[in-house]
């Protein structure tokens, strides 16, 4: 059976009839067209999927979109604001924070809540907020480099 | 990766879910469903049903008083790991919650799906065994208190019945707790992890308790360390000699590639030694 699930995704009501066991990361790029979402591992590992659901980072391949029901959903693609880039993506653009970008929305979306919880946040606490987002191409200098700049901006 | 199909139900209380467990055949809890997708994305799990006890009201939330911790089933390793309340009475336990996973997983597995779920490699099982805690659990013959030493009973298997639902959990207060882990590079969970407990009376040790998971497939609790250390004061060489004494309590410890079962034995006897020592610090 169907059900019934009312979300906000990136400020807009959204109100879809969906299989139980479909998957948010599912529902966001294959329903609603956002394509930020990247599916890497599929199996919870590598943290490209990551969204917030109401302000905290989770990974969208391990949630039912019916566990999303009632929740506030941001994507990357819902990030950036009127005057721009988010503070975070314009440290990845000044920073050169990826090479294929394959894992960036998921790298950004973590880094806002590492930012969020300490905007002072020093390289070993970001390396230690990323354990649970995967990059193949960067060897993570330029992102960290990029989240700790991010947060100095923050703070200063 | 697709689950097979289920239907889904959200029970909008514990007595519904005990209801809908009661009398839908297949159907499974599902809290953060950190352990359960998953498994059924690699249709390991496949059950017919799912009750969703996210949503419950006042099922999840941290409070404490002089005895100890009381901890809702649904509070998040996030919220443990943060929560002053449980690094000011069992500093151990916000150890355990913060050395899980990652942010992402930690932002959803619940304590009480973790504890259900009773994986050999996760981090709250030898915590609730050294830390003695207490599980509530509510079922069709109504409430029970079980030890946490009587709810792990192997390899994800627990005492609880089909239709027994975890509410909350009870942890003493307790200043002198520490827990310290080998994590899997790529997975995370434990290789091994270690929770040591150390109390004091008048300089020396009243009380010592050491849980370990990761080794064996079910979480244990080493005996022999708290009769090597109690009735003395703690120092550096009584805690290496209680530390040695972890691998008598860890037969059929598990080997795999990354590790085999004498180093896992190796890697908890020096955990065992450094929590013990982190714990007898904190004791005072
Ligand atoms: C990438 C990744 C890394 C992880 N790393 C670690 C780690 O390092 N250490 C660690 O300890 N864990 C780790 N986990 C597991 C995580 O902690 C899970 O959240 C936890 O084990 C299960 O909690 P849950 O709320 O998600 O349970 P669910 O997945 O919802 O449920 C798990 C099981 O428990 C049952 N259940 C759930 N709630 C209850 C309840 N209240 N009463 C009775 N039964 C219930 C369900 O029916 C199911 O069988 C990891 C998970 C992932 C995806
Ligand atoms: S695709 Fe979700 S964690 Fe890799
Ligand atoms: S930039 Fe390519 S995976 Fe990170």
């Amino acid at each position: 059976m169907n059900h019934r699930v009312c979300l906000k995704v990136n400020g807009e009501a959204r109100d879809v009839e969906v299989e139980p066991r479909l998957l948010l990361c599912h529902l966001l790029r294959d329903e609603l067209g956002l394509t930020g979402a990247n599916i890497g591992c599929d199996t919870s590992q590598c943290g490209s999927c990551t969204v917030l659901m109401d302000g905290k980072a989770v990974k969208s391949c391990t949630l039912l979109a019916v566990q999303a029901d009632g929740c506030d959903v941001t994507t990357i693609e819902g990030l950036a604001g009127e005057n721009g880039l988010h503070p975070i993506q314009q440290a990845f653009w000044d920073n050169h924070g990826l090479q294929c970008g394959f894992c960036t929305p998921g790298m950004i979306l973590t880094a806002v809540e590492i930012l969020d919880r300490n905007p002072c946040a020093s390289d070993a606490e970001v390396r230690h907020g990323l354990e649970g987002n995967l990059c193949r191409c960067t060897g993570y200098e330029n992102i960290v480099k990029s989240i700790v700049a991010a947060g100095a901006r923050e703070s200063a | 990766m697709y689950p097979s199909r289920f239907d889904y139900h959200r029970a909008a209380s514990i007595e519904e879910a005990v209801q809908l467990l009661g009398s839908v055949e297949g159907a499974k809890l599902v809290s953060g469903g950190h352990s359960l997708i998953p498994a059924m994305k690699l249709r390991v799990a496949q059950p017919t049903a799912l009750v969703d006890i996210g949503r419950i009201e006042g099922l999840s939330g941290i409070s404490s008083d002089e005895d100890g911790l009381a901890i809702g089933a649904l509070t998040t390793h996030a919220e443990v790991a943060a929560s002053a309340a449980v690094k000011s009475a069992c500093p151990g336990l916000a150890e355990a919650a913060a050395a899980i996973g990652d942010i992402q997983v930690r932002n959803r597995g619940t304590i009480g799906g973790s504890l259900a779920h009773n994986d050999p490699g996760a981090d709250y099982p030898g915590a609730m065994l050294a830390f003695g805690a207490e599980i509530t659990a509510v079922g069709s013959n109504g409430e029970r208190t079980i030890a946490a030493s009587d709810l792990f009973v192997d390899m994800f298997t627990t005492c609880l019945d089909e239709t027994e639902v975890i509410t909350g959990v009870r942890i003493p207060a307790a200043r002198g707790t520490a827990y310290l882990k080998h994590r899997h590079p790529a997975s995370s969970y434990a290789v091994v992890g270690v929770a040591a407990r150390v109390a004091t009376e008048g300089g020396d040790v009243s009380e010592c308790a050491v849980g370990v998971n990761g080794v064996t497939g079910c979480a244990v609790l080493a005996g022999p360390v708290s009769e090597s250390l109690c009735g003395r004061p703690a120092n550096q060489d009584r805690i290496r000699t209680a530390a040695g004494r972890v691998g008598e309590s860890l037969d059929g410890a598990v080997g795999d590639l990354y590790a085999s079962a004498e180093f896992r034995v190796h890697l908890a006897e020096v955990h065992a030694r450094r929590a013990l020592a982190a714990a007898a610090s904190r004791a005072g």
